[in-house]
C-alpha cells in the first residue's frame, strides 16, 4: 500500500518539476543580464530594495548588543544574558578546526547586526509590505500554508514579519510563535528553557548567538497532542553583508509529536553574509520531534549553526539536514539521550560545488541504557566542492545496551572534488553495539551508459544517479520539499558535465 | 581490433541468433551497436532504418527504437523500478507517449508474463537483485520500451529453467513486431524461442550462418570444426 501511493506521488511529482521548469524560465527571461551573471543558476539570487525601518551600522560592541535588547524591550536577564554571551564571544578564539581558512576569512566588522524591515509580525500577508510579501510569495510560502502546513513563520532580515498557526492546533494549545514574541508571552518558560540545552559558552558562535540573537521559532506541543501537518519557518535574508541569527526553542510535552520544517535561501552577493542560528529541542518523555532543513543560501552565506536536542524517556529527536548552498557550512546537529528509552535519528545530506565547503555530521551522546541513535550522512562534491563529515558518538559508562548505527556515504563526481570523514566514537560502556560503515564512490561510467541506453541524456542519466543517491534523505521530507530538492539538484546538474 | 569483416542483416520479425565461445566479440557487437564510450569504429558502417550510427548518441539511438539487454545491467541505488520505466519510456516513446493509465496497464501486462509483483516496482534498479532478477529486469524495459530493434546480450545465462522461460515468452511476446538480435553461446534459449537466422562468430567475424540447426550441430560439435583453419 505504501509502496503504491509513493510511486503515484513520484508521478505527480515529475508534472510538478516540469510546470515549475516552465515557470523558472520565464523568471529567468525577466532577469536583467547583469543580475543572471551573478546569479548564475541559483534561482533564489534575487533581492529587493530594501526599505529598512531600523539598521544598525556595521560591526559588533557591547552598545549594539544591548541596543537590540533595547529596541525589543526585552526584560532585564534577557540584556544580561546577551552582555554576558558577547562578552564569552568576543574572548573566545575561533575554532582551528573545520575550515579555519575561510572562518578567519569572514569580516566580522562588516556585518550588520541587526536590520528591521517591517513594523512588526503580521498574522495576514496583506499586512505584511508588499515587497516582503512579494519575495515569499516567489518563494512559494503563503501557497504552500494553505495547501499542506499547519503553521508558517516568516522571517526577514532580523525579525520575523508574519506568522500563523491553524486554528485547530491553536484549539488545541500549541503555541507557535516567533521567538521574540514567545519571550514576550511566555517569559517563564523562555527562562525556564532559552540556552538550557545549548549554553552560550558552547562555542563561539553559539555565544555570538546569544549575544544578537532576534527572531525564530518558539513552539510549545502540549501533552498529547499530535500536530498532522508540518509547521514551516522559512527565513530570508535580503541585504547585503547581513548577519542573522535566528533562535528557536521547540518544547514537545509528554506524548506529543510534531514535524518542524525551515527553510533559506538568500540573493547573490559578491560580498559575505554570515548565518549563525541555536536550534534547542526539548523532547519529553514518550513525544517524537522531528526537524528538517533544507538549506540553501546563496554561495556568499557562511552557515554557522548550533543545533541540539534533549531527548528524555522514549522519546524520539530525529534530525533530517540538507545542506545544497552557502560557501561554507559549519553544523553538527546533536541529540543527547538523557533518558532510558531514547533515540536519535539523524539523516543528512550535503552537497558541495564549486568553492564550497559543507562541514557537516552529527552528534550524539547516549547517557541512559537502551538508548539508540541511527546517523546516515550523504555527501556529494563536484567542481572542487569538499564535503566533510564530522561525527562524534560519546557512549557514557552508565548507558547499558546502546545501539548505535553510523553511515557515510561519499560520492565524487570529479578528481578535483575532495570528501572527508572525521568519525569519533567515544565508548565507554561494552555492553553497546557500535556498527560503522563509510564509502567513497564515483559516478561510473558503465552506470551512465547503462542509463543513457535507455534514452536518457548524460545529464538526465546523472542527475537520476545522484537523486537516487539522495533518496534515502529526500524519501523523509514531505513530498512538495522532496520535489524541491530534486529539482535544485537537477538543476545543479546543467552544465556539470563537460 | 575486435571485429572484423562483419557483415549482418535484419528484418523487423526476424530473430537472429549469433553464438560463440567467450572472447569471440558477440558482446562486443553487442556495444558496439549501442555506442559504448569504450569502442571506436575505425572502419565500416552500421545504419539503423537507413541512418548511420555514428551520427547519433547514445539516447538518441534508444530513442530512435534501439535497446540493449545488458550482460551485466547497472545497480542504480535510490532509483525505484517503477520510476525509471516510467522515465524511460516517457523519454524512449516520447512521440506517442501512453497515459499513465496505459502506462499502468501495459506494466501490469509484462510483469505478469515475467512473474513479478508490485514489490518489484518499489526496489531500486539492479540494487540487490539477484541474477535472474536483473535478466528480469531486463526484459521487462524492453516490453515497457517497444524497440525496433532488441539486442540481448546473454540474457539467457545464469538462469535457472522457469526464468529462463520468461525471459522467451518476453521475447516471443515482441518478436512478431522487432527485430531480434540474441547473443548467446548456449542451445538451450533456442527451445524457447525460435530463430530465423543462426550465426557462429569466431575471432570477431561470422564464420558460419545458418538457420535453427546450425545452432543444433554447434550444442552436438562445438566449435572447432568451424575454426577457419578446419572449415
Amino acid at each position: 500500500m505504501q509502496f503504491k501511493s509513493r510511486i503515484r506521488a513520484m508521478i505527480g511529482l515529475s508534472q510538478q518539476m516540469h510546470r515549475r521548469g516552465i515557470n523558472m524560465s520565464q523568471e529567468a527571461r525577466d532577469m536583467s543580464q547583469e543580475a543572471r551573471d551573478a546569479v548564475g543558476d541559483y534561482r533564489y539570487g534575487f533581492h529587493d530594495p530594501e526599505n529598512a525601518t531600523i539598521r544598525f551600522d556595521f560591526g559588533l560592541s557591547e552598545q549594539v548588543v544591548r541596543d537590540i535588547s533595547e529596541i525589543k524591550n526585552e526584560p532585564h536577564w534577557m540584556t544580561e544574558m546577551r552582555v554576558k554571551a558577547y562578552k564569552h564571544y568576543i574572548s573566545r578564539p575561533m575554532p582551528d578546526w573545520g575550515n579555519s581558512e575561510m572562518l578567519n576569512s569572514i569580516d566580522f566588522e562588516n556585518i550588520c547586526y541587526y536590520l528591521k524591515s517591517s513594523k512588526g509580525s503580521e498574522t495576514d500577508w496583506d499586512e505584511v509590505p508588499e515587497d516582503i510579501k512579494n519575495t515569499f510569495d516567489r518563494l512559494g510560502i503563503p501557497n504552500a500554508e494553505q495547501k499542506w502546513l499547519g503553521g508558517v513563520t516568516a522571517q526577514y532580515e532580523s525579525e520575523v514579519v508574519y506568522h500563523s498557526i491553524r486554528e485547530d492546533l491553536e484549539e488545541q494549545g500549541v503555541v507557535f510563535l516567533d521567538m521574540d514574541s514567545g519571550l514576550r508571552e511566555y517569559e517563564d518558560v523562555v527562562k525556564q528553557y532559552f540556552g538550557s540545552v545549548v549554553p552560550y559558552s558552547d562555542n563561539k558562535f553559539s555565544a555570538l548567538n546569544t549575544a544578537v540573537w532576534s527572531g525564530g521559532s518558539f513552539l510549545i506541543i502540549p501533552e498529547g497532542v499530535h500536530v498532522e501537518m508540518p509547521v514551516q519557518a522559512y527565513f530570508r535574508i535580503n541585504s547585503k553583508n547581513m548577519g542573522q541569527f535566528e533562535r528557536t526553542l521547540i518544547i514537545a510535552r509528554p506524548g506529543s509529536s510534531v514535524h518542524y520544517i525551515e527553510g533559506c535561501t538568500a540573493p547573490t552577493y559578491s560580498t559575505d553574509s554570515l548565518h549563525s542560528a541555536v536550534v534547542e529541542l526539548i523532547a519529553e518523555e514518550g513525544s517524537h520531534i522531528r526537524y528538517s532543513t533544507v538549506q540553501n543560501w546563496s554561495t556568499n552565506v557562511y552557515n554557522l549553526v548550533t543545533k541540539r536536542g534533549i531527548a528524555y524517556r522514549n522519546s524520539t529527536i530525529e534530525w533530517v539536514d540538507g545542506n545544497i548552498g552557502s560557501r561554507l557550512t559549519m553544523k553538527y546537529p546533536a541529540v543527547i539521550l538523557k533518558e532510558e528509552g531514547a533515540h536519535a535519528e539523524i539523516i543528512s545530506v550535503a552537497y558541495s560545488g564549486e568553492g564550497q565547503h559543507q562541514d557537516a555530521g552529527s552528534k550524539v551522546h547516549h547517557l541512559a541504557p537502551n538508548t539508540t541513535s541511527r546517523i546516515l550522512a550523504k555527501s556529494i562534491s563536484k567542481n572542487g566542492g569538499r564535503s566533510s563529515y564530522r561525527g562524534l558518538v560519546k557512549v557514557s559508562p552508565k548507558a547499558h545496551n546502546c545501539k548505535v548505527s553510523v553511515v557515510c556515504d561519499a560520492l565524487l563526481l570529479d578528481a578535483d572534488s575532495r570528501s572527508d570523514t572525521y568519525p569519533t566514537m567515544e565508548v565507554s560502556n561494552q555492553s553497546c553495539v557500535v556498527e560503522h560503515e563509510a564509502s567513497v564512490s564515483k559516478v561510473s561510467g558503465e552506470q551512465l551508459f547503462y542509463l543513457m541506453s535507455r534514452g536518457h541524456t548524460e545529464e538526465q542519466a546523472m542527475g537520476m544517479i545522484i537523486n537516487g543517491f539522495f533518496e534515502p534523505f529526500t524519501k523523509e521530507l514531505p513530498l512538495e520539499y522532496a520535489s524541491e530538492l530534486n529539482k535544485l539538484l537537477e538543476m545543479e546538474m546543467v552544465g556539470s558535465i563537460g | 581490433m575486435v571485429i572484423k569483416g562483419l557483415s549482418l542483416e535484419i528484418q523487423k520479425g526476424e530473430i537472429h541468433v549469433i553464438m560463440g565461445r567467450n572472447g569471440a566479440g558477440k558482446s562486443t557487437l553487442a556495444n558496439v551497436l549501442m555506442g559504448h564510450p569504450s569502442y571506436e569504429i575505425t572502419q565500416g558502417s552500421i545504419y539503423f532504418q537507413g541512418i548511420p550510427l555514428e551520427e547519433l548518441e547514445v539516447f538518441e539511438r534508444a530513442r530512435a527504437g534501439m535497446f540493449l539487454s545488458f550482460q551485466y545491467p547497472q545497480a542504480i541505488p535510490g532509483v525505484q523500478v517503477g520510476t525509471f520505466l516510467r522515465k524511460s519510456v516517457q523519454a524512449v516513446r516520447q512521440d506517442n507517449c501512453p497515459t499513465n493509465r496505459q502506462l499502468r496497464d501495459e506494466m501490469k501486462a509484462a510483469m505478469k508474463i515475467l512473474g513479478v509483483d508490485n514489490s518489484f516496482l518499489a526496489r531500486y534498479v539492479n540494487d540487490g537483485f539477484s541474477g535472474g532478477e536483473k535478466k528480469r529486469l531486463e526484459i521487462l524495459q524492453m516490453l515497457m520500451l517497444k524497440p525496433k530493434l532488441a539486442i540481448l546480450d546473454e540474457t539467457d545465462s545464469g538462469l535457472d529453467i522457469d526464468a529462463l522461460k520468461m525471459v522467451a515468452d518476453g521475447i516471443n511476446s515482441i518478436a512478431d513486431d522487432t527485430a531480434c538480435l540474441v547473443i548467446t553461446h548456449y542451445q538451450r534459449l533456442l527451445d524457447h524461442v525460435k530463430p530465423s537466422h543462426v550465426h557462429v562468430m569466431i575471432d570477431g567475424t561470422i564464420v558460419k550462418e545458418g538457420g535453427p540447426e546450425l545452432a543444433i550441430q554447434v550444442e552436438d560439435k562445438g566449435y572447432d570444426w568451424l575454426e577457419p583453419a578446419n572449415a
